[in-house]
């Protein structure tokens, strides 16, 4: 094969040269060529090994299905040298060879063919013992390309795209559809995979320069349509519901979101089925045009074309038309039509023989190219007939007999398919709304039938998008039938491939029928037809075909595969993006950082955890906090709490609805604790609930419960039409907590709000000014201590902290993170909902009972509790002490209560307290096991126990004495 | 479906919204049975086919109904809580 001489609209740029290295060997093509086209053009006839024998191959369609093409391109495996650019510099090796492209080794087994039979992996090596020798050897045989656990990682971006019409297919019947949409005012995108637009239009030509500028001037008025874009080197890869369409280019994947979509994908070209249909030289008739009028590469330099249909006829002619001799037209039908392609090739005096077909290609000496076509006479349809058997020396063979939609996205879409008899081939028969075809895709093959087809489609498409009205448009019928029914020939001898990806030959499908896979689905997972890296593209038809006739059913009988997402294969460096983890701050988080802050994740929130202080360990850090707190003063960010208020003349009746406990009595200026179950009784969120007025009240939510609960009071308050609004503040307000037997001295200095035990008692709240700023303050004691919530306006937060730091200086005051937080409030026996409770865990079990008024009229939960309190209790949470002077391994969260060797509880909190001098937690036991001194046994993770007592809780402070005014 | 419809932002990608559940008339917890509230708290009608369910626009906070096949993957209509019987 060689370089044509230059060809009207070629796709390469002759003026450059670039070079490449393949097989260790440099060849030089232009920018343009495909890996494949500037191989063939530098005199290369073989271009891969298949993959189960390792047999040689090379073109089969250039149309992005050559699997047997596959190179490994530095790290990239199996690049489809089909299609991909050639670009300078490329280093590149062809995929599963053993020892090379020329010399595989592996080749050897072809000659043990009939020892591998169809099914023979699952009737081999079921045996579990040997099945890992198995698999090993034939991973090592059976691979494509290599994967480089080294390569880089690639950040790509995704881009969303929009438009009212999507083309998918820049054909003929694609851009008429374009520009029809686009006539009528659509926002008009079409996409191609292909380098360039024009689809078929640019190389099934036939010779015809009438149709060449009929085609160009299409494309021409669509590029330059203000209305349309046209994305080529774009990949449709899917449909997914709603019309929206991932586009995939070498670099990027757009989502597209169309109002409508036309897919206008053609049709893959089929071969035809006969003995060394797989050597390097045979192709399908497009392959050899794509060839020449894309890549000005000559396919070969004397033809046989195996025709059915007026394709294979054009193909003829093209040959000619670039100097390539057509030894002879061998149809398979009886009478042909009398088309203008039919006509030019008697005309030429080019020799047709009818009713004929090939049994076989004739091998080269060196098996790697054809020699001849062995052509014998078919009764029909298409039993050779061994007399008049003659072979027509040839060095390649066109396949043109037959054609199968290119419907995958159309299937994905939900499209009902049809086998249409007089086209045999499947045609759409009930599109979803909004999704369109049309072209051969939609069964109409003729050029002016396709560009009438694609005008109706479009303009159908557009009025649907909503842009004028739907023209009425006539589409002439097929004069000829485009497709062979059976373009299969039997060989005693075998080695006819259906399928090139797995080296399936005719015989194997008649194995897998005889032994029970007679269903098109079981007969893909038993044979593998059509689940190799080209999905069937080439395979799927012709193995429909047969196994129609070997179980006596029509195509449409026997039905089709499932077409799944991707069309073609997408890299996962697209699919994966880039990584999105979304964090919350709080408006203090930069005070954090410049404290030495070591942050931990709480929900969507960065947490300070502790903050480090040099030369100190992690846990010296956390306990020196606790002393801070519990004999100065600390201050920790709650910022973080769900903030929420309702408002309204039925305030008090909707927080009476959604807490457990009762808020209609709560007088104004105070707060109450609140929990939340919901409807099954489970406890799952708790706060603080405090009344600035009458018909105002502010509560708080658990950190991570903040959106959900603000979400689900929302739907509540929808449902009941309570005279009440609920407002989120969670962002709006900065909170702290300053805690500790000095808190007061350090407030005081910072506002004139009169902070005496009477004026300001625990559990009140007050709205008054710190340092300045507008403050809503609360006095409570989750940590135990005498203590300020103070919740001010979110971008005044960071003042507020700065001047309670400054305040607190001379107090000694330390911030403290959640694990100090974690260890004050364990020891006085608070819990936190979701580590000291589950997803079963009811008010009763976690002694909540003191909460709960059940004689409120409703609130949500209560009917369930009215059933769980007449059960008895399968769990109790209780506090824990081990052993004083424990120094074993101390037992974690969720290390299980073992009782006379079964599992009795589980641990929710633990720690080391040195207020109390132990090691302090809670635990869910069983109800016989709450007693107050009671012996417990935890077991650790190596299976060893450690006693422990059940103990009282509060461990510290039991009459909280230090929220109290001293005496 | 990708696209939902909210009532009062239009139709918007679907990852901008929570899907609740099916609606569930909650039975009148004085004087339904143990069992009929049982039935109510803990089992859920999987069956595929037309159903109302609550959804809301997370970013607006909007709740609303939607009739929706869930066979057929449509949705059948959407409003406000309220509007439409």
């Amino acid at each position: 094969m060689k370089r044509l001489p230059p060809v009207a609209g070629e796709w390469i740029d002759r003026t450059r040269e670039i070079s490449f290295v393949f097989e260790g060997k440099s060849y030089r093509g232009h920018p343009g060529d495909s890996i494949s086209s500037a191989l063939l053009a530098s005199g290369a006839s073989m271009l891969g090994r298949s993959f189960k024998y390792h047999r040689p191959r090379s073109v089969l369609s250039m149309a992005n299905h050559d699997i047997n093409a596959m190179v490994q391109w530095a790290e990239r495996p199996n690049v489809r040298a089909d299609v991909t650019p050639l670009t300078d510099g490329m280093a590149l090796t062809a995929v599963n060879t053993f020892g090379g492209l020329r010399a595989d080794k592996a080749s050897i087994l072809g000659a043990f063919s009939r020892f591998l039979p169809v099914g023979f992996y699952y009737k081999s090596f079921y045996s579990k013992k040997l099945f890992p020798l198995w698999e090993r050897m034939f991973r090592r045989l059976t691979g494509l390309g290599k994967v480089d656990f080294t390569a880089p990682h690639l950040c790509t971006a995704k881009c969303y795209g929009f438009c009212d019409v999507l083309v998918i297919g820049s054909g003929p019947s694609g851009l008429a559809a374009a520009l029809a949409a686009a006539d009528q005012g659509a926002d008009v995108v079409v996409v191609d995979e292909n380098a360039r637009a024009g689809g078929s239009g640019g190389y099934a030509r036939g010779a015809d320069e009438v149709l060449a500028a009929t085609h160009n001037d299409l494309l021409q008025r669509a590029e330059s349509h203000s209305l349309v874009r046209i994305m080529t080197s774009t990949c449709a890869a899917g449909y997914y519901t709603d019309h929206w369409i991932p586009l995939v280019t070498a670099d990027v994947m757009t989502k597209m979101r169309a109002r409508s979509v036309i897919v206008a994908s053609g049709a893959y070209e089929q071969p035809a089925v006969f003995r060394y249909n797989d050597l390097p030289g045979i192709m399908l008739a497009s392959a050899a045009q794509r060839l020449i009028y894309r890549y000005a590469v000559s396919p070969m330099r004397r033809a046989v074309v195996l025709a059915a249909n007026a394709d294979g006829y054009r193909a003829a002619l093209d040959l000619v038309a670039h100097g390539i001799e057509v030894a002879a037209v061998v149809d398979l039908r009886s009478v042909i039509g009398d088309g203008e392609a039919e006509t030019a090739v008697i005309h030429q005096g080019i020799r047709i023989v009818l009713n004929a077909c090939i049994t076989e290609a004739v091998p080269a000496s060196d098996g790697k190219g054809v020699a001849a076509a062995v052509v014998v006479p078919v009764t029909q349809p298409n039993e050779a007939i061994g007399l008049g058997r003659e072979q027509i020396p040839c060095d390649g063979i066109l396949m043109s007999v037959g054609w199968a939609p290119a419907g995958n996205l159309l299937y994905q879409a939900g499209t009902r398919m049809r086998y249409e008899k007089s086209l045999e081939q499947f045609v759409p028969d009930v599109l979803p709304a909004g999704v369109f075809a049309c072209g051969r895709v939609n069964g109409v093959h003729s050029y002016a039938a396709r560009l009438l087809d694609g005008q109706r489609a479009g303009s159908a498409a557009a009025a649907h998008a909503g842009f004028g009205i739907a023209m009425g448009v006539a589409v002439p019928n097929e004069t000829e039938c485009p497709t062979h029914s059976w373009p299969i020939i039997a060989h005693p001898k075998g080695k006819n491939f259906v399928d090139f990806d797995e080296d399936l030959q005719l015989k194997d499908f008649e194995n897998a029928v005889q032994e029970g896979f007679d269903n098109i689905e079981l007969m893909k997972r038993f044979s593998t037809v059509g689940m190799g890296p080209s999905q069937g593209k080439h395979s799927n038809m012709n193995a429909l075909r047969i196994l129609a006739r070997l179980v006596g059913k029509e195509p449409q009988q026997v039905g089709t595969t499932t077409a799944r997402p991707f069309f073609h294969p997408v890299p996962m460096s697209l699919l994966g993006g880039r990584g999105f983890t979304p964090e919350r701050r709080t408006p203090l988080h930069s005070r954090h950082d410049a404290l030495g802050a070591q942050w931990m994740p709480a929900g969507v929130w960065q947490r300070p955890e502790y903050y480090q202080v040099a030369d100190k360990s992690r846990s010296d850090c956390i306990q020196g906090e606790v002393a801070a707190v519990r004999n100065g003063v600390g201050i920790i960010d709650v910022g973080t709490l769900g903030k929420l208020e309702v408002i309204g003349p039925q305030a008090a009746e909707f927080l009476e609805r959604v807490y457990i406990s009762r808020y209609a009595n709560l007088k104004l200026g105070m707060t109450r604790y609140a929990v939340m179950c919901d409807e099954t009784g489970v406890v799952i969120d708790d706060g603080v609930v405090g009344r600035l007025a009458e018909d105002h009240f502010y509560f708080t939510t658990t950190t991570s419960g903040a959106a959900t609960i603000y979400r689900e009071l929302s739907r509540l308050n929808t449902l009941w039409q309570l005279d009440c609004g609920i407002v989120n503040h969670t962002g709006a307000f900065a909170a702290v907590n300053l805690a500790g037997p000095r808190s007061r001295e350090v407030l005081a200095g910072l506002t004139d709000a009169d902070l005496s035990a009477s004026a300001f008692p625990y559990l009140a709240l007050r709205e008054a000014s710190v340092a300045g700023i507008p403050a809503r303050l609360m006095r409570v004691g989750f940590v135990g201590e005498w203590g300020y919530e103070i919740h001010v306006p979110a971008n005044q937060g960071a003042a507020l902290w700065d001047a309670l730091m400054q305040a607190g200086g001379g107090h000694g005051m330390r911030p403290f993170g959640v694990e100090a937080q974690r260890l004050l409030r364990l020891e006085k026996g608070h819990i936190i909902i979701s580590q000291d409770t589950d997803g079963l865990t009811n008010p009763f079990d976690v002694g909540l009972d003191w909460a709960l008024k059940m004689d409120k009229p409703f609130f949500v939960g209560q009917r369930s509790l009215r059933v769980i309190a007449q059960q008895p209790r399968k769990q109790k949470l209780v506090g824990f002490v081990l052993e004083p002077g424990y120094a074993g391994t101390v037992p974690l969260e969720c290390h299980l209560v073992i009782h006379q060797g079964e599992m009795a509880g589980r641990v929710t909190s633990i720690a080391f307290s040195a207020a109390v001098g132990q090691t302090i937690g809670m635990a869910f036991v069983a109800p016989e096991l709450a007693e107050v001194g009671n012996a417990i046994s935890i077991r650790l993770s190596d299976g060893s126990q450690v006693p422990a007592t059940v103990t009282r809780t509060p461990f510290f402070d039991p009459d909280n004495l230090k929220q109290k005014e001293a005496v | 479906m990708k696209i939902m419809i909210c009532p009062v932002n239009g139709p918007r990608p679907v990852s901008e919204f929570f899907c609740w559940g099916e609606i569930r008339p909650m039975p009148d917890p004085d004087t339904c049975s143990d069992d009929e509230w049982a039935d109510y708290v803990f089992n859920r009608n999987g069956a595929p086919g037309v159903k109302k369910e609550w959804w809301c626009h997370s970013a607006s906070n909007t709740w609303f109904i939607v009739e929706r096949d869930t066979e057929k993957d449509v949705v059948l209509r959407t409003y406000l809580y309220g509007e439409a019987a």
